[in-house]
Formats: structure tokens, sequence, C-alpha cells
């Protein structure tokens, strides 16, 4: 095989399983591909030893004929996963020198389907961030580049966030898919500046436990890949029911990669008035424009539907979400693991390390939470956005009691930008990558972004698909259509790759 | 409303997050663009709404009351900054 890196997924896996190739040649090539792309700082950890360890125990099984979903399979763990005997960071110095003594259920989940741990990939710190600008371990770099009329200019381009690291390496083929994490659209907003899929599954699909929490009522585990069907293939093993996770719902997991070849035709999209925002870019508006045009094309209908309070979901995910994060990030005290800084007594203990561990993102956050859940602050702000959440959440299932079997919007407001052109002077900027994304979180629903093509600057644009509460089946099907109908992305030739 | 330099220092010291005099009119600007940001919300009429606090229609999960996990007093300790035998160790909060 010439370079197995440029294999989706599942055609690496149909390789493996023919024995057209083997899983520790799969893995060097992957391992090689990782140690060129520094210059991207998409991985905080890399476990070449461990890959090829697992690799090895992989191709021992693929002989005894004993292969699993994804036996031999070299994918990246987003850094916000628990690893045991792997430094885990979250993108954070607060939890400086932490290995896990444990593993988080959606990993192991991966790791009883067979796959490949590459290492551990970079993240805006605690996951609060959309450029990936906030890790402690510095900034990850798209292998995407701005074109223009001299050629492809040179400015690092953010590959979204919070998983960055996750869709830079997974769309500059140094994995054949990555996990992350999605609390207001950290899955699909990377996904969609990387030209990658993404897919942000129902609350309660995937088991949260062992995943680093920031807001525990948005977060949720998902998949980018490199198409729909890799995304699929990794949902499958990804979700389940797991008693350490509340939350967590007992249901079937359905077979999400037979749902790609699966007909949309009198499939009833919803495309929502409320998403065509003032202001709102030309291109975005015709990507969206395309989208619905493939969807009809592939013998969906198209109605329009109201989600009347969409224009607040932003504003009451802002308070909600840093009001659960300065909850659960109070267990980050210096004394049960990470940073400790010395303090005269031990108040004085914990606001130092805290202020020396967080980064200013997560500072910011955390105060905001607490000014929120603050006395004579706590109906006035946090039980007000709780109400809204409920209007939302009320939208979106009056559209589906119409009808509705998924929405179509467009996944961001804009293509991806460069590294500190946004949020330096205001906060709220960089916030509002998140206004198509964020309601989807706020009413628990699954969301999937798949790429519809190139802007005119040369990067890519992705479309979103909203579903009914554990219906990623519809949104698999529906994304494989646009999938096949949207123009072929080319990624820049790798200018990223570089032996050391 | 609006955040002065007071309530920065009132709302680090319950975040227990120590902050220097010269941050806090930063600080105070950046909650304060947040805040204005979430304004909008006062004008929505929430009345008669139940706020959300579970996205699925289910009932807590409940267990029996008996023992499922447990000695690993060496793993939980495994990171701590500072320990003695089975023990955090934290500086003295009692004279």
């Amino acid at each position: 095989m010439s370079d197995p890196t440029r294999l989706s997924l599942s055609e690496a896996r149909d390789a493996i399983k023919k024995k057209a190739l083997s899983s520790v040649e799969l893995t060097r090539a992957h391992v090689a591909a990782m140690e060129k792309a520094r210059r991207l700082n998409a991985f905080i950890t890399e476990t070449p030893e461990i890959a090829l360890s697992m690799a090895e125990q992989s191709d021992a099984r693929i002989a005894r004929g004993e292969a699993d979903p994804l036996e031999g399979l070299p994918l990246g763990i987003k850094d916000l996963y628990c690893t045991k005997g792997v430094r885990t960071t979250a993108g954070s110095r607060i939890l400086d020198g932490f290995t896990p003594t444990y593993e988080s259920t959606v990993s192991a989940n991966l790791w009883r389907d067979g796959a490949v741990l590459l290492g551990k990939l970079n993240l805006d710190e605690f996951a609060m961030g959309s450029s990936n600008e906030t890790s402690a371990f510095g900034p990850v770099v798209s292998p995407w580049r701005r074109k223009t009329a001299a050629g492809l200019d040179s400015a690092k381009i953010v590959p979204g966030g919070s998983s960055g690291g996750s869709s830079a390496a997974v769309a500059a083929h140094l994995c054949l898919g990555a996990t992350a994490t999605d609390t207001g659209g950290s899955i699909r907003q990377p996904a969609a500046f990387t030209g990658t899929v993404g897919v942000k599954p129902t609350y309660g699909r995937c088991s949260r436990w062992g995943i680093v929490a920031f807001a525990s009522s948005l977060d949720q585990a998902g998949p980018i890949a490199r198409t729909v069907r890799d995304a699929a293939i990794m949902l499958r093993s990804m979700a389940g029911h797991d008693p350490k996770d509340t939350t967590s719902v007992d249901a079937p997991v359905p077979d999400y990669e037979a749902a790609v070849d699966a007909s949309v035709k009198g499939r009833r999209i919803g495309v929502p008035k409320e998403y065509r925002l003032d202001g709102m870019s030309a291109e975005i508006a015709k990507l969206w424009d395309e989208g619905v045009r493939w969807l009809k094309d592939a013998g969906a209908d198209i109605v329009e539907i109201s989600l009347p309070h969409t224009r607040h979901a932003l504003p009451a995910y802002y308070i909600l979400a840093p009001a659960e994060a300065s909850s659960n990030l109070a267990r980050y005290d210096g004394v049960r693991y990470g940073l400790r800084e010395q303090g005269r007594d031990v108040v004085d203990m914990y606001e130092k390390t805290r202020a020396k561990g967080f980064g200013p993102e997560v500072r910011r956050r955390i105060m905001i939470g607490t000014y929120v859940l603050s006395h004579g602050y706590y109906d006035a702000y946090y039980v007000r956005a709780q109400k809204i959440r409920s209007l939302i959440k009320r939208d979106f299932d009056r559209a589906f009691d119409l009808g509705v079997d998924a929405v179509l919007t467009p996944a961001t407001p804009s293509t991806a930008f460069a590294q500190g052109e946004k949020g330096s002077s205001d906060p709220v900027e960089m916030y509002l990558n998140d206004i198509f994304t964020v309601t989807v979180n706020m009413a628990g629903l699954p969301g999937l972004s798949v790429p519809g093509g190139l802007a005119a600057d040369g990067l890519p644009l992705g479309l979103q698909l909203i579903g009914r509460p554990f219906d990623e089946t519809t949104l698999f099907s529906l994304a494989a259509a646009i999938e096949k109908a949207a123009p072929k992305l080319e990624l820049p030739s790798p200018w990223w790759s570089k032996a050391e | 409303m609006s955040v002065d330099q007071a309530t920065v220092r009132r709302i680090a010291h319950l975040a227990r997050i120590a902050v220097q005099d010269e941050e806090t009119e930063r600080l105070g600007r950046e909650l304060n663009a947040i805040l204005a940001f979430v304004e909008e919300l006062s004008a929505v009429d929430v009345e008669g709404v139940e706020p959300l606090t579970s996205v699925l229609p289910m009932q807590m999960k409940k267990r029996a009351d008996v023992v499922t996990d447990g000695g690993v007093a060496d793993d939980i300790l495994a990171n701590a900054p500072a320990r003695d035998d089975h023990y955090f160790v934290v500086p003295k909060v009692v004279e």
C-alpha cells in the first residue's frame, strides 16, 4: 500500500479485514505523519509506544480471526478524556502532572472494539473556546490556508475549538478519526472549519464518565472524522449505556453505518427562518441554499419552520454554561491532583493555585458563573436562563411535532479566521461563533456538521443537521446525501509535514 | 447591572481565585461586556415557564445501596501534590 494515511477509516478497516494491510503498518504510517506534523501542535501527548503495542495486539487478534469493529485503527483522543496511565491535561496547567488511574468509558469502548491510541489531542483549556487559542499548550494550527490572488497565504488559520486538535489532526490525515466533545459547538464548529464531519450526539447517548466536566447538562462526547461513514462507525463504538453516568441512556445503539446508505426520499427537512440573521454573509446564505437544493435533489421535502427563541440561546448559554463550569471546576483546589501553589493558609493556597493554574478565559467564565449564582442574582440570571432553555427546547418539540424529521442550518457564521483575529478585545466576539450550534446543546438534540464546499477565501464551510432525540440515524442518511452532492474539498499540499 | 471593582474582588474571592489590583479594572470590563450581552434576556416573557433542569424526560436512576467500588486508596492518592500515608496534606486549617 502506497500511503495508508490517505485511506479513510472505513477503507483502512476493510483493508485490514482483507489482510491487505496490517495494523502495525497502518499505525507506523500515522505515527510518522504525527511526528512530522508538530508544526500544527495538534497533539499534547504523543503515545507511539502504546500505539505500536496496541497495533501488535490487534494484528495478533486478526491472525486469530477475532477482529473487532475498530480493530487496529489508530485514533486520536481529545485530551479531555481520562486515559489510564497517560497524562491528561484538559489543556490546562492546573492539571499539571495528572495521570489518571482510570479510563473514560467512551475511550474504553474504543479500545474494547480494537482501536489504537495514537496520542492525546490539544484543545481549548477545559474546552472553553472556539479557536483553540486558550490552550495552555499553545494554539493548534489548521492544515488549511487562505487563498489569495498571489497564492496561499501563510497566516496561521485556527482549526476551531474547543476540539481543535481533533479537527486539525483528522483533516491533516494524522489519525483516521478522533474523539471530541461538544458543550456549545465544540465538535461541529471545528469540523466545519476544517472540512471534516463532526457529530454531537443526543444528550445521554455517550457516557460522560471519565471526561473532564465543563457544563454537565450540556456536555456530550462525539467523533470527528473525514467522512460521514467514518463518523457513523466511530459513534457506534463510542455510544452506549453506562451505569457510572446516571444521565446515560439505556437504549440500544443502532447500526449507524447502515444509515449512511439509506434513502432520504420523503424526509421532511425544516429550514428555520430565524437562522437567517441580519447581515448573514452572502456566502453562508448561498451554502445554505445549496444544502437545501442537494437534499431536495435527493428526494427530501423542504419546509420552512419557525424557532422563535433562537436568538436568546447564546446569551442564555453564557449564563448556564459558566454557572455549571464554576461549580464543576471548584474541584481544582491543589489538594487531590494537579498544581499546588503554596499559601499562608488553606484559602490562600486555593486562591493562588487557581490563579496560577487557570488561564484568562477559564478564570473569566468561573467568575461569571460565580456571579450569576451568587446571592441576589440567582433568580434574575440562572433561573431565567433555565426558563429560556425550556422555550428553546419547546420550539424544536413543536417543529418535530409538525412532522419535521431534521433541521438544516449553516454550521458557523463564517469560515475560519487567523490566530489573534477575534476576541482579543471583547470575549463576546469569540462567543458568536457558536450562534448556530448552541441551540442544539440547549435542547439536548443530536447535531452533525458536514462539509458543504469552499468559500472564496479557500477555506471550508459546513452545514449543520439537527435531529430528533436519539435519531442520529436520520442525520447520517441526510449528511451522506449532502456529502455525495457537495464539491470535494482539496487540502493544500502538506506544508506542515517536515522531518525533524 | 454593572460590576465595579469591589464586586470583582468579592466574586474572585467567592471563586477562590486570587486577583491582583491591576487586574480588577480589566476583569470588570470583561464581565460587564458579558453581562451586557446577556442583558436582553430580561425582556423575554417567561411567565408560567418552568425552568429546564433535564433535557430528557427521565427519572433519576436509582440502584441498591450497596458497596460497588472502593479499596483503591492508593489510586485516589496517586496524583496528590502532598500526601502522608493515606492522607491528603493541606496547610494547617485549625490553630
